[in-house]
């Protein structure tokens, strides 16, 4: 197993209350395997990301939990340990390239750089730099190009060029297609692949099911700081066991399906005080059809089980109530 | 056959490109970016034509121009048998309340100091078809009307209070408090969750069917546009390149980007399959390739394409292509 997170807890302590953005999540990804957290905004995936890079913006905390790389816990790393393996063992990219791209730099240079700061001697980074560029599609001469200069999609190919400069074993990409129009979406995703295919492991975050389902190997499903449920794509595409996976797939619109769209009604809830029971009840079709539910998904948080082999879900449903 | 609601004939919008000192000394000539490049269509009452194309494409500055928020550099625009095209600002008016705008970004199109329930009232107001408190009453009704319950309290809530999407249905509240006879929706749902899309897209069909009000739904999402149009218009550099009924555009999509654009969008059903590859991205609208605009990027593309530019041509009913070699 490359990563194990074990019941991982993150806080925002704003001013106005403290957000539980992550409560209780736990998951893994094995080598050379493609894990996608999906879920709305607010449903606390990107807080997931930035943490296993140690990055969670404040006034965010991780409050408990392990995150297990290669068998070491980064929380326990110190500030340094922890540098030498961002940008080497894992590397990432962000929705928007321009918040890690730095605007007054040429993206060489940036190229450089990223390489340079893990001991890699100048000319030999330049000589790998132009490969790099290279092999995520922009022409060597733009080496001397400012990001300004690029378009939003050759950005974010230099910022995955900045993030394979070390063959990463981990790439984070946080809703890295999300600004991009659908060809540009599609070119970058395959850069992703490709990365996947040469042996790096990917953890992808976005909020569109059905990008997530055409190129992973697992997913997992974030409702409001849990995750909900985790497991292959078949599993989760062709048996969705949790109400809201099933509402999620039914909510986007489909080229190649006839099938209706149906928007999931309500919204997510405010974190700073979440529902009791399980956070999805009050937008719950089966919770609110169902009478004999009352009293246990309103009441009682519903635990993870494993539904079938590699298939986990938390809902009353299922079981996973504590008495059982 | 009806008269249609809207026409746009041969719309033209090019924006002059600021020349730097030295080229102002030369007397170089002024250079223009041809965002629309003349494109023509119709709209039918309670019609919804889908404009679809990447940024850069002119499709959100066609969406202006045809309201007049930005002056056309030619071409006409027909509003129910009227040519809006050269009326003047208080001739416009009239109009104005007919026709109504929705942008994409609900932070950015909503003030920040202004209560949403004014917000929705002010159109009444500016328009003077309803007083203060007859202007009250109707906002109330319209955000029951969207969705936004206990509406009494949303009335008195400021935008900072809302998701992303209330804000939309805030904003589309105002579009429709002046029942609008069209309306131009500029990537309404791009910027919501993909969850919430469906209901925002459910609100606004609802308002068709109440109005028979006819849209010009501008987005980048082709998929969008199956949910909701009834034709689809395919942009590409100022251009109209495909236009047709959306099913038939759809399932036998006879321009190479038009094909591109389908097959880029992710779906849960099918795994990915491509039946043309295309290499690049849009190149600069200030230097448009001649010939087909798209030939630079199209596997297709022979001789003919690099000198000749393409005409729309019928290729089944109703259904029309800009290419030299459509796909069949």
């Amino acid at each position: 197993m490359l990563l194990e997170v074990k019941d991982l807890s993150i806080y925002y302590y704003t001013l106005s209350g403290v957000v539980k953005a992550v409560e209780g999540v736990t998951f893994s990804i094995d080598e050379k395997e493609w894990v996608t957290f999906v879920g709305e905004s607010g449903s606390g995936k990107s807080t997931v990301a930035s943490a296993i890079i140690r990055l969670v913006p404040p006034p965010g905390k991780i409050v408990s939990g392990q995150i297990m790389f290669e068998g070491k816990d980064l929380l326990k790393l110190s500030e340094e340990e922890m540098r030498q393996i961002r940008g080497k063992d894992i590397s990432m990219v962000f929705q928007d390239p321009m918040t890690s791209l730095d605007p007054l730099r040429k993206i060489g240079d940036q190229l450089v750089e990223a390489m340079t700061v893990h001991g890699v001697d100048e000319d030999e980074a330049k000589e790998r730099a132009k490969e790099l560029l290279e092999k995520v599609n922009i022409p060597p001469d733009r080496f001397d190009y400012y990001p300004h200069q690029l378009s939003g999609g050759q950005r974010q190919r230099v910022s995955i060029a900045i993030a394979m400069a070390f063959n990463p074993k981990l790439l984070i990409a946080d809703e890295p297609t999300t600004a991009l129009d659908v060809i540009v979406q599609d070119s970058i995703m395959d850069l992703i692949q490709s990365l996947k295919e040469e042996g790096t492991s990917i953890f992808f975050v976005t909020h569109d099911i059905s990008l997530a389902a055409e190129r992973s190997d697992k997913i997992a499903v974030m409702y409001a700081g849990k995750l909900v449920e985790f497991g292959t794509v078949e599993q989760i595409v062709e048996n969705p066991l949790h109400p809201y996976t099933q509402a999620l797939l039914n909510s986007v619109p489909d080229l190649w399906t006839e099938k209706p769209v149906k928007a999931i009604p309500g919204y997510p809830p405010d974190l700073r005080n979440p529902p009791r029971g399980c956070r999805f009840h009050p937008r719950c079709h089966i919770f609110a059809e169902k009478g004999e539910l009352k009293g246990l998904c309103d009441a009682e948080e519903p635990m993870m089980i494993e539904y079938e082999k590699g298939h986990f879900v938390a809902c009353h449903l299922y079981g996973g109530s504590r008495n059982e | 056959m009806s008269e249609p609601l809207l026409k746009v004939e041969n719309l033209k919008k090019y924006f002059p490109i600021k020349r730097g000192i030295i080229e102002t000394l030369r007397r170089a000539p002024v250079r223009y970016v041809k965002a629309v490049d003349g494109i023509s269509f119709e709209i039918k009452r309670g019609e919804v034509l889908a404009l679809i194309g990447e940024s850069g494409c002119g499709k959100t500055t066609a969406g202006r121009t045809i309201l007049r928020l930005i002056e056309p550099t030619d071409g006409r625009i027909i509003f129910d048998g009227v040519d809006i095209t050269k009326l003047s600002r208080e001739e416009l008016r009239p109009f104005r309340r007919r026709m109504q705008i929705i942008f994409q970004d609900p932070y950015a199109s909503l003030s920040p100091r202004m209560k949403i329930g004014d917000a929705i009232a002010h159109p009444l107001l500016v328009h003077g078809l309803a007083d203060k408190e007859e202007a009250k009453e109707l906002a109330l009704k319209m955000l029951r009307r969207v969705g936004l319950t206990p509406e009494d309290e949303f009335y008195e809530r400021y935008p900072h209070h809302l998701s992303g999407g209330q804000r939309q249905r805030v904003v589309i509240a105002r579009a429709m408090i002046l029942k609008p006879e069209f309306v131009v929706a500029d990537e309404a749902v791009s910027m919501i969750d993909v969850s919430m899309r469906a209901a925002i897209l459910d609100l606004l069909e609802s308002f068709r069917k109440e109005y028979n009000m006819s849209q010009l739904f501008i987005t980048h999402d082709i998929a969008v546009g199956k949910l909701i149009a009834d034709r689809i218009a395919v942009m590409y550099l100022g251009k109209i390149v495909e236009i047709g009924p959306t099913d038939e555009v759809l399932k036998n999509p006879a321009h190479p980007y038009t094909m591109a654009l389908i097959q880029a969008v992710p779906s849960i059903a099918r795994k990915k399959e491509r039946k043309i590859e295309i290499t690049g991205e849009v190149p600069n609208a200030a230097n448009p390739p001649s010939g087909c605009r798209f030939h630079p990027r199209c596997p297709l593309a022979t001789e003919e394409c690099k000198s000749k530019e393409p005409e729309l041509i019928e290729v089944s009913h109703e259904h029309f292509v800009a290419c030299h070699h459509p796909l069949r």
